[in-house]
């Protein structure tokens, strides 16, 4: 293989002095969805006097943490070089079990929220098993489940919106002041599944296991690493943070909706594929797939804000996906 | 160790294309747009509809831009990606109130999700009209401008009746979806107009087809197969009613069914002019964006906010007027279709 790129990279990257430390510095995984990020922050600031304010910024947050939770899922699968179609699906039954028990249902709040991950979770499960012990393709497996997760919303809420929630079930709606501004409880608790999967992907052992997985699943096989086992629990724990998921849309909105989250399956995608991961597995940090998030809802505020209607944010974001894909795909090439 | 050095490189030009084509990317999206925002006295009008590809919706969002540029105010739209979209309209309020509108105008997707939302921009000294489609509960906006849905089926069900007579009829009714409040007032104003009661053995089927033209199709197929002597058709749109008359055609009854409407967008009206469906309630989406931009603007100026509901309308159009039944004719239904 190709010994000598290495070589000639390895001077690069090693280097002393001042150009040697930026180039490891953009060398850092996020760095480049993070500046795409604040150049369309730095954009929109110049652009209007309303984008660059705490209130504006703390929206901004509150409208990505139902797609950012999702992303956090879908990156740990794609991690491993797989994908997964159904977590809006799943998400939205979760929030139908959540909200549909505790108001028709007499549960407590904290119960029927637990139930609710608990199905969410399950469908993980599902996906897993399916993954690993009848060997099928997580595209094709995550479509199926996708649809039953679609059905079963569609089926257990009677295709009626569920209202007059407890509070024990919007909490994660509510809002704190931090230094004049209103920020809700829900986008504190999207940055914190950020923080934990970021630490548990970069500095545990299980973590770096679903890099190797995702690299190059045979190797990492050899290497003693139990494959199986890890994508199980990787597709379990994915399944568990949709459950979260659910529980910020329920905050957000309000309501439980069975018409929730179809789309936001490829929203998720498109903020871990922005975000730098690659669809191929391996490689990619989950904190771009938090900025890839980040980007869609400050380009749709910005936008908005500028008077330009929200059918250009589609645009603009199908651009900068294949963008981002095909910087994805030439590194690949290089690297062959 | 290997992998990650080689990652490094590529990682670096990564960042740098990424970053350059964001830029580049978002400067040209925004460079024919409007010029900041909306500060300075100036009055800015919302508008969120269902979805941006409807021609009901495109002619809606026509008559207020046409309206905001005579009344020299500004207007912002946005729309969910699909009907029943909440979270996206929810998303394109909130951005709204940030952008400081003094009224917004919603084609609720989801008749009660979306409620809270308006709560929050309404407390905020927000004024907020429903067009089209009323909120659950209808009190959740200042106001609502829209159809009477009701009426729509009762004039088409009128018609019906007096068209058969006392023939016996064997009906299909395509309607929309469960549970959504228009195509329910629809379903149950035509029954009322033709003078049956809900589960009445005329009703021979019933299906949900969202109200697309493809679905309207496989809806009309499959009741055919349930009961092949249908003679009379009644579809929730237009869209609906020409996937049925596809069916029907296929089958060869096209002759012998009739089939009733309701929309009065231009494709439906030409359908009614070529006989394809023999008559429709024609509603006026432009009326309910004229009006409602009106409404803000006044909002804007005097501080008193409009409340209540308010009927833009309806007609009843055909070529084959029936006796007892108002209609007016297709060239008056041309004149005013919308799409």
């Amino acid at each position: 293989m190709s010994t000598v790129t290495a070589t000639d990279h390895a001077e690069a990257g090693r280097g002393r002095g001042l150009p040697a430390r930026a180039a490891r510095f953009l060398a850092l995984p996020a760095v480049g969805p993070l500046l795409a990020l604040l150049l369309a922050c730095v954009y929109f600031t110049v652009r209007t006097d309303r984008f660059l304010t705490g209130a504006n910024l703390s929206l901004i947050v509150q409208q990505v943490m139902v797609v950012g939770a999702l992303a956090a899922g879908q990156t740990i699968v794609i991690l491993t070089a797989g994908i997964d179609l159904s977590n809006g699906a799943v998400m939205a039954l979760g929030t139908i079990f959540m909200t549909r028990l505790a108001v028709s249902g007499g549960v407590p709040g904290v119960w029927a929220i637990l139930i609710g991950v608990a199905v969410c979770t399950a469908f993980g499960v599902l996906n897993g098993t399916l993954v690993t012990m009848a060997k099928l393709p997580p595209f094709i497996v995550t479509l199926g489940t996708w649809n039953i997760a679609f059905a079963l919303t569609h089926v257990y809420s009677n295709e009626q919106t569920i209202t007059g929630l407890p509070k024990s079930l919007t909490f994660l709606g509510r809002t704190f002041p931090l230094g004049g501004t209103d920020v809700t409880y829900g986008s504190v608790v999207m940055l914190a599944l950020f923080a934990v999967a970021w630490y548990v992907l970069r500095q545990t052992a299980a973590g770096r296991h679903v890099y190797a997985v995702g690299d190059d699943r045979e190797a990492a096989r050899l290497t003693g690493i139990p494959d199986r086992r890890l994508l199980l629990t990787v597709y379990t724990a994915a399944g568990a943070i949709y459950g979260l998921a659910g529980l910020l849309l329920v905050g957000r909105t309000s309501v439980g909706d069975p018409q929730a989250g179809q789309t936001d399956n490829l929203d998720s995608i498109t903020a871990v594929v922005l975000g730098g991961v690659s669809l191929f597995g391996g490689r990619g940090s989950i904190i771009g797939a938090l900025c890839g998030a980040l980007i869609v809802g400050v380009i749709r505020n910005g936008l908005q804000l500028t008077g330009v209607p929200s059918i250009y944010q589609v645009l603009i974001t199908g651009i900068l996906v294949i963008l981002a894909v095909s910087v994805d795909q030439l590194a690949r090439r290089r690297r062959a | 160790m290997k992998r990650d050095v080689r990652a490094s490189g590529h990682r670096r030009r990564t960042g740098a294309i990424v970053a350059v084509a964001a830029l580049s990317l978002v400067a040209a999206g925004c460079g024919k747009g409007a010029k900041g925002s909306a500060s300075g006295g100036e009055i800015t009008v919302g508008l969120i509809t269902k979805t941006d590809t409807n021609p009901f919706f495109v002619k809606m969002k026509e008559g207020a831009q046409k309206e905001a540029q005579a009344k020299g105010v500004k207007l912002m739209t946005a729309a969910g990606k699909f009907d029943g979209d909440n979270a996206s309209q929810v998303t394109a309020m909130e951005n709204m109130v940030a952008a400081g509108v003094k009224g917004i105008l919603i084609v609720p997707s989801d008749t009660k999700a979306i409620v809270p939302s308006i709560e929050k921009a309404r407390a905020k000294g927000i004024e907020v009209i429903a067009l089209d489609t009323p909120t659950d509960p209808q009190s959740a906006s200042d106001a609502l401008f829209a159809t009477n849905n009701l009426n729509a089926g009762i004039l088409i069900g009128k018609y019906a009746k007096a068209a058969f007579g006392s023939k016996p009829a064997k009906i299909a009714m395509l309607d929309l979806n469960p549970g959504i409040t228009v195509g329910v007032l629809r379903h149950n104003g035509f029954l009322q107009g033709f003078g049956v009661k809900e589960g009445d053995p005329s009703v021979v089927c019933a299906q949900n087809t969202q109200g697309d033209q493809a679905k309207g199709q496989t809806a009309m197929e499959n009741c055919l197969q349930k009961a092949p002597d249908i003679n009379l058709v009644y579809t929730i749109n237009e869209p609906a009613a020409l996937g049925a008359y596809t069916a029907l055609k296929a089958a060869g009854k096209e002759k012998n069914v009739m089939i009733v409407s309701v929309d009065g967008g231009c494709t439906g009206v030409r359908a009614v002019q070529s006989g394809q469906i023999a008559a429709t309630s024609q509603q006026y989406p432009l009326k309910m964006a004229t009006q409602g931009v009106d409404a803000i603007v006044d909002f804007a100026k005097s501080g008193k906010k409009t409340s209540g509901y308010t009927d833009t309308g309806v007609t009843l159009v055909t070529n084959k007027a029936q006796p007892g039944v108002d209609s007016k004719d297709v060239q008056f239904g041309l004149a005013n279709c919308w799409g």
